[in-house]
């Protein structure tokens, strides 16, 4: 049943309002959503990493490093738990694929480890072949300290929280592992379409 | 989760752009101090438009109430501050976040700092203290605009006790006779009124991004566990 709110119009049904998923909002600016203070990061320090389900090592990039790998450029929709979404946001930034070049792997989950004992659980399928960054920048500059300094990674088809900033590896798992905001209520996967935002959703 | 139905209840006017709306919620599970809900409204034609509030009742409460700002060329808050009325009703689906809440479970000292309607969540904290009547000590600091910004402005007089303070801050003018604060929330403000880190107080900071940004850096310079300064951040969307 739909209860209609009475005096209710909407105001913002605006032309290309039903390209974003149901539930969200388009907004200009996206803007911050983190638990803790962002932290300052000391690129000389930087490194990110890749281990693999064995818990081996089997990738490293210092900022230097990092930064001389081949960057692509992307324009994306990012879908935000909290209902904002943005389109074509510009995104400059290298790609997962590049990260994962040399590894070989039965994984079925990567998790993304950031600053702060942050983490993201993603199914390894959602990050591969085109689908996921790791930004270096966004619209034309690097990205600020608060929206995720040094490198953010990116994966615009699920809700932006699965994008988890100020990342420093990729851990290759068998097994899904719920990560922060996951222990905190919010949903496993994230499909924005399928408005997975909560347990039980 | 699923969405239930609210009625409203009671509309309380705060401030000339912000309402109170207490819900009577069916099959409301309770919440904690600290937590959100998502509204959905419904148009005739079958749009829809969410958004999430702060819920500032304290846990057991027997009426959800939801503090709502109105915002310049919003969408969802013109309707909650301005239109809805008693007996109205509305969707509603929470409570939401297991992060940013106070629960009472132990004695450490808290110090609440409130930017805007960054209050509501952290109202909720500091009526479940009173409800609790609870030993820890609590510290609001509330910063506003101006005067007649103040959400709650007779009750956070009145909660003020041996155990409770509250400490307000105008950042644009201040009035004659006024006797509070002036000026931002800064680093030397917070040295005089949030506790040393060696109390190991929680820090609870919500507002706007700027804001939460200035003040959960000061806090973490003046050598507060980063892991003890839990932060909520109203984006600057004007999506409302």
């Amino acid at each position: 049943m739909v209860m209609v709110s009475r005096g209710f119009q909407g105001r913002w049904r605006q032309p290309g309002a039903g390209l974003i998923p149901p539930g969200q909002y388009l907004v200009d600016e996206f803007p911050v959503l983190t638990a803790r203070p962002t932290p300052s990061i000391d690129l000389e320090d930087w490194d990110v990493t890749v281990t693999d389900e064995t818990g081996a090592r089997v990738a490293r990039w210092t900022w230097h490093e990092f930064r001389a790998l081949a960057v692509e450029e992307s324009a994306v929709e990012i879908d935000c738990v909290t209902k904002w979404s943005e389109l074509e946001t510009r995104w400059t930034g290298v790609s997962v694929d590049t990260l994962l070049e040399e590894v070989d792997t039965d994984a079925g989950y990567v998790i993304a480890f950031a600053e702060r004992d942050y983490t993201t659980n993603l199914p390894l399928a959602d990050v591969v072949e085109g689908q996921a960054w790791v930004a270096l920048g966004y619209d034309g500059a690097e990205p600020e300290a608060e929206h995720g300094a040094a490198a953010r990674p990116l994966v615009p088809h699920l809700y932006f929280w699965k994008s988890a900033q100020w990342l420093r590896g990729l851990r290759l798992s068998h097994e899904d592992e719920p990560d922060f905001w996951e222990s905190v209520g919010y949903q496993n996967y994230g499909d924005p379409w399928r408005e997975q935002r909560y347990w039980g959703d | 989760m699923r969405w239930l139905v609210a009625t409203v209840a009671e509309t309380i006017p705060e401030t000339r752009v912000a309402v109170s709306l207490r819900l009577d919620v069916l099959d409301w599970p309770g919440h904690r101090a600290g937590q959100h809900v998502d509204v959905k409204l419904t148009a005739e034609d079958g749009y829809s438009a969410q958004r999430s509030y702060s819920v500032a009742s304290r846990p057991g409460a027997e009426q959800v109430e939801l503090t709502v700002v109105r915002i310049d060329n919003g969408e969802v808050s013109p309707y909650l501050t301005t239109v809805i009325e008693a007996g109205d009703q509305l969707e509603l689906r929470g409570p939401i976040g297991g992060y940013f809440v106070w629960e009472g479970d132990d004695t450490r000292p808290v110090v609440l700092v409130g930017g805007g309607s960054g209050v509501v969540p952290l109202m909720a904290m500091l009526r479940h203290h009173a409800g609790l009547d609870h030993p820890a000590p609590m510290r609001l600091i509330y910063s506003v605009r101006t005067r007649s910004d103040i959400l709650y402005r007779d009750e956070l007089d009145r909660l003020v006790n041996q155990h409770r303070s509250v400490t307000m801050t105008l950042t644009r003018e201040a009035p004659v006779g006024w006797s509070g604060h002036v000026g931002r929330v800064d680093r030397d403000v917070l040295s005089q009124l949030a506790w040393p880190p060696s109390e190991k107080p929680r820090s609870y900071v919500c507002g706007p991004t700027p804001f939460v940004e200035a003040v959960a850096d000061a806090l973490v310079a003046l050598g507060h566990d980063p892991a003890d300064v839990r932060t909520e951040r109203f984006g600057p969307t004007g999506g409302g």
